[in-house]
């Protein structure tokens, strides 16, 4: 026993060594790999970051200042003003506070040497010269949740625009459309997962014929873009006077998202154990005993990915909306759509109307992350 | 017990006879439930009801009718003797699905195919001038050199950086933060993404005392350029757009990827370690060729996801100053010209664009003999 582990030991140290030095390795290239990752996370939020500080933000102060100024900043504020005499020839280059410039140069504003700065304050009649000294500024403090009243009420609002003029119009009743979303989106997910399921189950535990065959096309389908179904299912909704409806667009969401549906719980039930089935089989179980109580309660993991994957596409979804809801009836993203489109510059209305469409699916997203993963890796590709 | 014993012998007639209030039920529960969810259906509608009333009797109407007609379908054929409900229960289960899936998708494409050929007001039909137009129109040859733009830009960019992430934030303790943050726009639409990107693009123009709110502009002035109107001028502002959808779907390349470099064997990568391989020989020679088929996966997933690209564009150009793409052409043919002719033949080009893709997944499927 003795002599191995002597003769092991030189070689234990020598790994530890070798580890010790990979270790060191690591921790410098650490700093690159760590570094790297948070300038990439950095360029990832500060995007969405800008919306989520200009929707506190005034409306007055978005249209005037950079959202980035809500921060600590050094800026010029005005310290004083220089009344020009009515003798000094304002076409003619100016000495002022030991500087001399032209009439054009103040206007676009002079930094002196003492780092203030110089500008001339409207027409040439004025003589007026401001004079603006750098210092720092804290935190804005004045925030407002003025923008997700004025963007939530369908009722009259009241703006101030950049100068400062106050606006009135017509509100965009966001939560109106948040409630659409959720009427549209909620049936739009368990309806499919529910359909999906009893197919999903007669593929991977009944026979009939056609099974593979029709198994073929639920596979094929999964890559079909929905455009192909556009305009022949318009056709039918006109016919059938659906246009418009709820019903109209569950279907549709139903239609399209079955295909990974019944294939994504088709691969997760065909897995399950052989025994378990047969064994309920002999206890007398009917088909549709088995599949409520045994199939359905074991395939959560499975139901849950596909929900997530389904409600938040149901939810992020513009165009089967567009297409079959129309302007009547607007969900979040087609009414967020329309203040673009409407008023593409109403900053205040649009930050703050992005980031309440977005509460839903980000809460959902983070709660059940998870799932979502499991989801993405089970099949990615949809129609 | 009498099904069976009408099943050996006495054929339906006398099994018939002995269900009579059987049947009787079995007609009248049907047309209950029937009556049901169509008055709920005629409510839905016609109604002029508040919002909230209307919303929670269409979740409970569509919910639970589907429940009650799958529960009413299956309490019939089990009344049925048992060789018939053997028989005919598999369809009860699948029969809805195969159902939707013929009316929304599979038929659809026949149809689609049909309207391609026909006029705008799909009567006449007028062989493949549909398909010309589709082929050489200016605006449509524009559309299709920006889907390339999308499919070879976007793709590589979210594949590459997923890639780099992916392996960069294996390495790190804060694995899971970066990785979240990378991942988040995952649940955004990308109607809010473009809210987001348009605010980073806004440009307010040249003049005193204008200062640029976006960021984009204000940082090209702090370092001393010019401010731009960044999504008006083409071919540029092509690329300003597949920003979005890099920052949109990086993520999802990323955790795909990831989970495929979890699953190397982590002996493997210790021996080479061990053996003196450079962290980049080891990427190329052993991660690289491990995950090639995940790659693979991630690319075509994102090439698809590119070529029907719509949200983005509509919302953030609406397809002009050379923005256009085929899916809002598609929209803009059928909804503004309203010509379904023309969208139709778009739609089929599309669809003809990932045929190669159905084929390898369904020949990637009869490999795994799931059946």
């Amino acid at each position: 026993m003795a002599v191995p582990a002597q003769s092991l030991q030189p070689q234990a140290r020598a790994t530890r060594a070798q580890t010790r030095s990979l270790k060191g390795q690591r921790r410098t290239s650490g700093l690159v790999v760590n570094g790297a990752l948070i300038l990439i996370c950095v360029l990832w939020i500060v995007p969405a970051l800008g919306v989520f500080i200009t929707s506190f933000r005034n409306s007055e102060d978005i249209f005037r200042t950079g959202w980035w100024t809500v921060f600590p900043h050094q800026a010029y504020t005005k310290v004083s003003e220089i009344k020009l005499d009515p003798s000094v020839d304002t076409t003619a280059p100016i000495q002022v506070e030991g500087i001399t410039s032209t009439f054009e140069e103040l206007r676009n504003g002079v930094v002196l040497p003492d780092g203030r700065k110089l500008v001339w304050f409207g027409n040439r009649r004025t003589r007026l010269i401001e004079v603006f000294g750098q210092g720092w500024q804290g935190f804005d403090t004045n925030l407002t949740l003025e923008n997700y009243q004025n963007v939530l009420t369908g009722r009259e609002i009241r703006f101030k625009d950049g100068q400062g003029n106050e606006i009135m119009r017509k509100g965009n009743d966001l939560s109106g459309a948040f409630l659409n979303s959720i009427a549209v989106a909620v049936p739009s997910t368990i309806i499919p997962i529910l359909i999906a399921a009893f197919a999903a189950y007669g593929f991977a535990w009944l026979n009939f014929p056609g099974r593979k065959f029709l198994f073929t096309i639920v596979v094929a389908l999964l890559v079909v873009p929905l455009q192909i179904a556009l305009v022949p299912i318009l056709q039918d909704y006109t016919r059938l006077n659906l246009n418009g409806t709820f019903l109209a667009i569950w279907l549709a969401h139903t239609g399209f998202g079955l295909p990974l549906a019944i294939y994504l719980l088709f691969n997760y039930m065909s897995q399950l154990p052989r025994d378990l089935l047969e064994s309920a089989f002999i206890d007398g179980a009917s088909n549709f005993t088995i599949f409520t109580r045994l199939i359905l309660p074991l395939s959560i993991p499975a139901l849950a990915s596909f929900a997530i994957f389904q409600f938040l596409w149901v939810w992020n979804d513009y165009l089967v909306a567009l297409v079959f809801l129309g302007d009547k009836t607007r969900v979040v993203t087609s009414a967020l759509a329309a203040i673009v489109g409407e008023k593409g510059q109403d900053w205040h209305l649009l930050t703050a109307g992005a980031f309440i469409s977005m509460l839903l699916p980000l809460a959902v997203f983070f709660a059940l992350q998870r799932y979502f993963v499991r989801g993405l890796l089970a099949g990615s590709v949809k129609g | 017990m009498i099904s069976q014993e009408a099943k050996g012998g006495g054929g339906i007639l006398t099994w018939l006879t002995i269900n009579a209030s059987r049947i009787l039920v079995s007609l009248f529960v049907p047309v209950i439930t029937f009556l049901v969810l169509w008055q709920g259906f005629i409510f839905l509608r016609d109604s002029q009801a508040s919002q909230i009333v209307l919303i929670l009797v269409a979740i409970v109407w569509g919910v639970g009718g589907v429940a009650a007609l799958y529960l009413l379908a299956n309490w019939m054929v089990e009344q049925l003797p048992r060789e018939w409900t053997r028989r005919l229960q598999p369809f009860v289960f699948i029969g809805p699905g195969i159902a939707i899936l013929g009316w929304f998708l599979a038929i659809p494409v026949i149809r689609t195919l049909l309207l391609s050929f026909q006029d705008a007001t799909s009567t006449t039909f007028i062989g493949l001038a549909n398909y010309a137009f589709a082929l050489t129109d200016r605006v449509m040859l524009e559309a299709f050199r920006n889907n390339l733009l999308w499919m070879i830009f976007g793709t590589f960019f979210c594949v590459a950086l997923g890639l780099l992430i992916a392996v960069l934030a294996d390495r790190s303790r804060f694995e899971t933060i970066y990785k979240a943050i990378i991942f988040m726009p995952m649940a955004i639409s990308f109607v809010g993404a473009g809210v987001i990107w348009k605010f980073v693009y806004t440009y307010k123009g040249e003049g005193s005392g204008i200062a640029e709110i976006g960021l984009l502009n204000a940082i090209v002035l702090a370092l001393g350029g010019q401010s731009q109107p960044w999504l008006t001028q083409p071919p540029w502002n092509n690329f300003f757009l597949i920003v979005i959808m890099v920052w949109l779907q990086t993520g999802f390349a990323m955790v795909v990827i990831s989970s495929a470099i979890k699953g190397i064997p982590a002996e493997l990568l210790e021996a080479a370690r061990v053996d003196g391989a450079s962290e980049v020989r080891m990427f190329f020679g052993i991660i690289i060729p491990t995950i090639q088929g995940t790659l693979l996966t991630v690319t075509t997933t994102i090439l698809i996801f590119s070529l029907k690209l719509f949200d983005i564009v509509r919302v953030m150009t609406g397809g002009n100053n050379g923005t256009n793409v085929i899916a809002n052409e598609f929209y803009i043919q059928r909804f503004t010209y309203g010509n379904p002719g023309t969208a139709s033949a778009i739609a089929i080009i599309l669809l003809i664009a990932v045929i190669p893709i159905m084929i390898y997944n369904l020949r990637q499927f009869r490999e795994r003999r799931a059946f």
